[in-house]
């Protein structure tokens, strides 16, 4: 008896299918963002290597309206970015264990959480500092 | 005067031997507080429709026979109540990512091949013996791998990772996850010939962390924290081969 014609069904536009698997590509496409901060961030170490003029020209450019439309974007797309980061942060690493029990998974994403919320607070504080 | 309740079922049929492609049947079920989904396909063999085929057997959510899709997402048809789906329709599907053989039944050949290729067994250097005694674990060292071995095989993590329905050769996490069981084991020395199934591109690093795997696994296995913590050992395995290219026994 030959085996029976079995039927695969195709992927198609799987993300579609459930709200979890949009939220993952929501995810995955904030890298975006990510990379256009930090390419952007490059640049402008480029034109400071270019002098002074070069640097405020770089400066000046970043308070265009595009760019602060850019800006709006990214700090949305980022903050989600690091948000979820840590919400899966606890999977990437070994039980941790404090006095005998496991720390738990929520305490890991809190401490993330709150410690990228107080590194941010401090690279605010510095650079408002630098406001003329 | 009490009124029966029913629900819709709307299931995927799919006979090998007339159909081309499955196709949704309706079918009425009338239902109290108590019936499973499972009891629901039951209803529907044996009063309106014996045609109807899926697997089933402990119901009670610990042979991890009766896996479906239901709306969309991957349970357990013994584990999933009919009150929680009402009003309905409830569209019954076989587990996503895997052929279909007939109706709601599939096709797990490759996940077995995968749970083979990953030596599921304790693996020592020397061979042990009843003589040699038992084995002693503290409950730390139970604690250390018990979660992973509560795998039952069910499937619904395979039917809900994205990167296993897209590259059907990936692990995939069930296999992976209990890899990880057997190297957490303390009883085991196999890791080292487990490293070539972690490595490979098809092993860990198949994963991206969706994390839909251990949102439906019924037992709580967590197979995306058995993957993605294999990632740090498979980095120091790569960094440790590079330096010492002969310092690890080939498997």
């Amino acid at each position: 008896m030959s085996a029976p014609r079995t039927y695969t069904r195709p992927m198609g536009l799987w993300w579609q299918r459930l709200p979890f698997y949009r939220r993952y590509l929501l995810r995955e496409a904030t890298c975006a963002f990510v990379i256009g901060y930090a390419l952007m961030l490059l640049f402008g170490l480029w034109r400071l290597g270019q002098g002074r003029a070069a640097f405020e020209a770089w400066r000046a450019a970043l308070a265009a309206p595009a760019s602060l439309v850019f800006h709006a974007f990214a700090l949305v797309a980022i903050t989600f970015h690091a948000w979820t980061w840590f919400e899966v942060m606890p999977k990437t690493l070994p039980y941790i264990r404090w006095h005998g029990r496991r720390v738990a998974d929520s305490t890991i994403v809190r401490g993330g959480l709150l410690a990228a919320g107080l590194a941010s607070l401090l690279v605010l504080a510095l650079a408002w500092g630098t406001l003329t | 005067m009490t009124t029966t309740r029913s629900i819709t079922l709307e299931c995927l049929r799919y006979n090998p031997e007339q159909d081309v492609e499955p196709h949704l049947q309706t079918y009425d079920v009338p239902y109290t507080e108590d019936m499973s989904l499972l009891q629901g396909l039951q209803y529907i063999k044996d009063h309106v429709d014996g045609s109807l085929t899926f697997r089933w057997s402990c119901r009670m959510a610990i042979c991890g026979s009766c896996g479906a899709m239901v709306n969309g997402v991957p349970m357990l048809s013994c584990h999933t109540f009919l009150r929680d789906l009402v009003p309905g329709p409830v569209r019954v599907e076989a587990l996503t990512h895997f052929p279909i053989v007939r109706d709601l039944a599939i096709d797990q050949s490759d996940f077995l091949h995968k749970l083979e290729s990953v030596k599921p067994y304790i693996i020592t250097d020397q061979p042990r013996t009843p003589a040699d005694g038992a084995s002693v674990q503290t409950p730390a060292q139970i604690d250390d791998y018990y979660q992973f071995s509560e795998c039952i095989n069910c499937l619904l993590c395979y039917a809900a990772c994205p990167q296993y329905g897209l590259n059907g050769k990936f692990t995939g996490p069930a296999a992976l996850a209990l890899l990880h069981r057997y190297n957490a084991d303390s009883r085991d020395e196999g890791k080292a010939e487990r490293m070539e199934v972690i490595n490979d591109e098809t092993g860990v690093w198949g994963c991206t962390l969706v994390g839909l795997c251990s949102e439906v696994c019924p037992k709580g296995v967590d197979p995306a924290r058995a993957i993605n913590q294999n990632k740090i050992n498979s980095t120091k395995d790569y960094f440790m081969r590079s330096v010492t290219p002969r310092g690890r026994r080939s498997p």
